[in-house]
């Protein structure tokens, strides 16, 4: 048994209540959704904090995918299982359900949130890429109310985001726009290990031409989730594989993985431009289908 | 292939329990799987305190000074002991299986990430745990031995400076075989093909992590520790010798051990530390590792760099194999093998072939890693040997550009050549090795896979086939070569029949998820006919259970197997005679048929082993000579090993855009002699097989250069899950040990040390289209595509 370090613990009830407690709790203090990265951290005592806000008991509050207007709203409570289950995330962004699938394991998506994931902002974490993808927005929420901000302002760094110390992540908004579809792949050395590298792709079409098209990827290093110069590229083009070459190319350009236990910065640099292929040829494929 | 239907028909039934072998299903499960299981951390005595172990953050570093303060004075805190205080009462160091020593906590220096360096004793987990975090060490750095190529570099650092005289990192060196003959063999041979190949560093991981509870009652001087321990007996003589603690008033109970795979061979520091808790405080002790602290402190295996060379005649008849071994023991030599076995059972690595000539020399040295050396279904390096013979074939196949199938078959060695003695000593007993290797290859469809492999081939797929045929030594062992610190390795036996016809077994090896409990109660049955469920198995409690070394190296069939047996039998003669009284005529007009004695000649006449049971306890004279109750024990010496063996065919497919292997078949052939129970024969070959995936694929304990251990936790450590492996498809034949009373050969790591090869064989096969003939393990997708890119694959 790891044992962490001693710390207090409080249960929220409500958001405004989480809020509070985090105010009060000041720099020691720290939320825990599903535990699933915190609590390891802070069994191996790589992390230590005062103050536990447990956010568990707002799932029902915050452990939503609904549609409304034009966009999907996702709570940050909702565990990953839920994500991996809905149809009508997997009918809107296929990408979701691609990603869930390759995400840990049963256990730990039981437990592990959307809004974890993104708080987390591990380099190597799936969602991030995804919702970056999609091109979702983040909804904060502070003692002074809500601010709205987009995933790339909401990503900040490795471990890094934009809610500030009293706030909370509330939920993630999807823009649904017509003629588009998405996928996502992974490569890991073992089912339930973080990736080696992902890729995730979303492409819109019209009259046969990519309108537009949003690649992200995942554990090859900082600012990969999303790539403006493969939008860039893939604008008014007509999918073929030579472009698809072209996407995977720049993704193996705009990365810079370390090397590690799961290989090398060379082998990296190729998954990029593999799995941003395959995500890419998977969104069109999709796409066409939809269409016949 | 096996489907779900004739899997599901091969389920053992029990309402038809086998008097004898047969399947059945375990007896133990019951209580494991309704979580009813009794573990060392399941152990709770009143007041009991608990320890928490502080160890080295660095791989090497003198020990400058050590402040207690903080942690002593922490609220719930008893006591806080370092190694000054354990060499006050010269405890500090303790020997290793393999004559070496090690620190019980560092005095000097640390040795190794993860090495013990104080000890905190406290009220609870938590505090012990928090106490730790207050003690103070100042380390002076020293520069690692990370690289075991460096380790005898003038100029590498001195580890083992608590060894008198010693000036380098040598550990010993060791050979076997004819160094000559070998040489005018490669001298004269067509083909020499050379191959280096890696074994890494990998770890058993078994799921319960090492612990223990020490009381000792010091009015009777009585020491009782409950430990995870593989080797009850063993350990018990150890503490008795280096506590001085008289061996009568130690008791070691091994209760349900969570799996050991070698892990818990050794005796390791924090046992001793709780020993030395319960003395200091008076108090019960529990430690109990965490999964980090098991990880990096305790056994490893494998961890050899071998240059293999074999030379063969252009037509593919193998001449000879010879190889040099650099061999990473890690800061202490805490190898468990016999004593006259530094390198263990490595010299079988003539694998199951009919050579001219072979060598082995080998260079052990020390690192700052890890000590151990132990383990992975232990195996006794015959896993590493076997390894380095089947890649070398294959590398041969590749050369020669001849089926490796073809090439195996024409060189095994023949059923009529047994006993086969090998190049290098070793007297394999019994073998029909082509047998096996057909019906693997039918089972298998082999020459449809190598259809289907040429069509893939043409469409730019990657797909692989690798065999491996392997021969084990195992059952150690005969005690004129073979002991553990002295201690013989063969194995007591007590058999009791209740007056109801009832029995008792006690055993001396320890069950650590083997499914003993039933395997012993069925050979017990066969031979005296009492049904399994009537019999009960108690093992790993030295004060009611006879002396023997333990379950480790696939030995307990094979040595404790034999003594039941045996024992059985002596019970069935003292009763043959009972029942002569009983039924008025000579011992010689007797006839047994399972479960009861008759006339011969007049079935009608005869009692059953139950009724003589009664009798041997009951009212009424017995033959003359005979003493009543109805018991034996024994203490059997084998004469020899047991070889079993085995053909594994693995095939692969890797994704040529990403490198990563999917095993999509395995088929495993085993002949592991008498088979006693399928089912649990199957259940030890699918753990292993997975083992194998493991090792084939992912696992590795890595250091960074500083001789940070890179595989601390199990999201570091990677061990294979079910979406890993196929379906399992097995066969076997049955080649009985001729030696064994009941023929078993025993199972316990054939599919360990037999499936890596298998898969790594299939990998390199399907990278064939690269020009690739050796690859090193484990096959990330990384390493796999590196290979594939014509790079030498990274460093261990
Ligand atoms: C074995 C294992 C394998 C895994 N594999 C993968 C994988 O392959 N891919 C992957 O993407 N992830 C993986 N994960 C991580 C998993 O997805 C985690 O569940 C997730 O990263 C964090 O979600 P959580 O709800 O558990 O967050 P927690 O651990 O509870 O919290 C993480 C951080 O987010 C903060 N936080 C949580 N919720 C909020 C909120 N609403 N507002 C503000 N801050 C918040 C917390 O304070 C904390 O700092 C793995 C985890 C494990 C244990």
């Amino acid at each position: 048994m790891q044992v962490p370090a001693p710390f207090q613990y409080a249960r929220a009830t409500t958001v405004d209540h989480a809020i509070e407690l985090l105010n009060e709790g000041g720099e020691g203090a720290r939320i825990v959704a599903g535990g699933h990265s915190l609590l390891p951290m802070m069994k191996l005592r790589l992390a230590n904090f005062d103050t536990l806000i447990d956010i568990n008991g707002l799932h029902d509050e915050l452990g939503y995918v609904r549609e409304e207007g034009d966009e999907i709203r996702i709570g940050a409570m909702t565990r990953h299982r839920e994500l991996l289950e809905s149809d009508l995330l997997a009918a809107a962004f296929p990408i979701f359900r691609d990603a869930e699938h390759v995400i840990a394991d049963p256990v730990v998506r039981n437990r592990g949130t959307l809004g974890g994931s993104l708080c987390q902002a591990d380099p190597s974490e799936d969602l991030s890429a995804v919702c970056t993808t999609l091109d979702a927005s983040c909804v904060i929420r502070g003692r002074d109310g809500e601010r709205v901000v987009s995933m790339e302002d909401f990503h900040r760094g490795p471990y890094e985001t934009a809610v500030g110390e009293a706030e909370m992540l509330v939920e993630i908004r999807l823009p649904i726009r017509p003629g588009g579809s998405s996928a996502y792949f992974k490569v890991e050395r073992r089912a339930g290990d973080w990736a080696v590298a992902s890729s995730g792709a979303a492409v819109w079409m019209s009259n046969g031409v990519i309108s537009d098209a949003r690649v992200g990827l995942a554990a090859v290093g900082p600012n990969t989730t999303g790539i403006p110069a493969i939008s860039e590229a893939l604008r008014g083009r007509a999918p073929s594989e030579e472009l698809f070459a072209q996407a995977g190319a720049l993704a193996a350009q705009a990365c810079s993985p370390a090397v590690d236990m799961r290989g090398t910065v060379e082998y990296k640099r190729h998954l990029a431009d593999e799995l941003t292929r395959r995500a890419l040829r998977k969104s069109v494929e999709r796409i066409n289908e939809q269409g016949a | 292939m096996t489907t779900v239907e004739t899997r599901l028909t091969e389920f053992a039934d029990n309402n038809e329990k086998p008097v004898g072998y047969g399947r059945m299903l375990r007896k133990e499960d019951p209580r494991l799987i309704r979580g009813q299981g009794n573990f060392v951390d399941d152990v709770q005595l009143p007041g009991m305190l608990h320890l928490a172990i502080l160890r080295s953050p660095v791989a090497h570093a003198r020990i400058k000074s050590i402040d207690t303060t903080a942690a002593a004075a922490l609220e719930g805190v008893v006591a806080i002991v370092t190694g000054a205080d354990l060499a006050e009462k010269g405890l500090a160091w303790m020997p290793t299986l393999s004559n070496d020593v090690q620190a019980v906590l560092a005095t000097d220096k640390v040795r190794f990430q993860g090495q013990e360096v104080a000890f905190a004793i406290a009220k609870s987990r938590y505090i012990a745990r928090d106490a730790i975090e207050l003690i103070n060490v100042d380390y002076e750095i020293l520069s690692p031995v990370v690289d075991v190529r460096k380790a005898l570099d003038p100029d590498a650092a001195l580890i083992r400076d608590d060894l008198k005289d010693k000036t380098d990192n040598h550990c010993f060196d060791w050979e076997t075989g004819d160094a000559a003959a070998t040489q005018v063999v490669f001298d004269n041979a067509d083909v020499v093909v050379t191959q280096e190949i890696i074994y890494p560093r990998v770890h058993p991981a078994p799921m319960e992590t090492c612990g223990a509870v020490a009381l000792f009652d010091a009015v009777e001087g009585q020491l009782t520790l409950w430990s995870t321990t593989q080797a009850p007996h063993a350990h018990r003589t150890v503490y008795a010798l280096v506590s001085g603690l008289p061996e009568h008033k130690i008791r070691v109970i091994a209760p349900d051990i969570g799996g050991g795979f070698g892990n818990k061979v050794p005796i390791y520091p924090g046992y001793v530390c709780a020993i030395v808790a319960a003395l200091v405080t008076g108090k019960p002790v529990k430690w109990m590792e965490d999964r980090s602290e098991n990880l990096m402190s305790t056994g490893f295996a494998r961890d050899y760099i071998m240059n293999g060379e074999i030379a063969a005649t252009k037509d593919g008849k193998i001449l000879a194999v010879r190889t040099h071994v650099l061999a990473d023991h890690g800061a202490f030599n805490g190898t468990a093998a016999p004593i006259k076995y530094p390198a263990g059972f490595f010299g079988v690595f003539t694998g199951s072939y009919d050579l001219e000539a072979a060598y082995c020399s080998m260079t052990a040295v020390y690192t700052n890693k890890a000590p151990g050396g132990v383990a992975y279904a232990c195996s006794f390096r015959i896993t590493e040997a076997v390894y380095l013979i089947e890649r070398m074939v294959d590398c041969l196949a590749y050369d020669l550009k001849m089926d490796p199938a073809e090439l195996r078959l024409k060189n095994f060695i023949k059923p009529e050549q047994f006993p086969y003695t090998t190049k290098t000593g070793w007297v394999y007993d019994s073998g029909e090795y082509e047998r096996g290797m057909r019906l693997a290859m039918e089972l298998a469809g082999y020459d449809e896979l190598r259809k289907e492999q040429e069509e893939r081939r043409a469409r730019g797929e990657l797909m692989g086939i690798g065999i491996s045929f392997f021969t084990e030594a195992v059952g150690a062992g005969p005690r004129k070569d073979m002991d553990i610190l002295g201690l013989g390795m063969a194995d007591g036996c007590e058999l009791r029949i209740h007056p109801t016809g009832k029995a008792v077994l006690r055993l001396s090896v320890k069950s650590q998820g083997q499914g003993h409990e039933t395997t012993f109660a069925q050979i017990v049955a066969e031979e005296i006919g009492i049904p399994p469920s009537d019999i009960q198995v108690l093992e790993g409690d030295t004060d009611n259970t006879p002396f023997g070394l333990g379950t480790y190296g696939s030995r307990s069939t094979p040595v404790s197997g034999a003594a039941a047996a045996l024992v059985a039998r002596k019970v069935r003669d003292k009763a043959q005679i009972i029942a002569s009284g009983m039924l008025e005529v000579s011992v010689a007009d007797l006839e047994w048929e399972k479960g009861s004695f008759h006339v011969k000649g007049d079935p009608t006449k005869s009692v059953t082993i139950q009724e003589i049971a009664f009798k041997s306890y009951g009212a009424g004279d017995l033959p003359e000579g005979i003493e009543g109750g109805l018991e034996a024990q024994i203490c059997y010496n084998p004469s020899n090993l047991t070889y079993p063996f085995g053909a594994y065919i693995c095939v692969v497919d890797i994704d040529p855009g990403t490198a990563v292997v999917k095993v999509r078949r395995f088929i495993a052939v085993d002949d592991c002699g008498t088979r006693i129970n399928e089912m649990i024969i199957e259940g030890q070959v699918h753990g292993g097989l997975t083992d194998g995936v493991g090792m084939a694929l992912m696992e590795m304990i890595a250091f960074d250069e500083d001789g940070n251990c890179l595989g601390a936790s199990l999201m570091d450590y990677l061990i294979p899950t079910a979406l890993e492996v196929p379906d399992w498809e097995t066969g076997h034949t049955v080649t009985p040990s001729p030696h064994h009373p009941i023929g078993a050969k025993g199972i316990g790591e054939s599919a360990t040390v037999g499936s890596p090869p298998a898969i790594v064989n299939a990998v390199v096969d399907a990278l064939k289209p690269f020009g690739i003939r050796h690859a090193d393990m484990p096959l990330t997708p990384s390493r796999v595509w590196e290979t594939m890119q014509g790079r030498h694959v990274p460093s261990i």
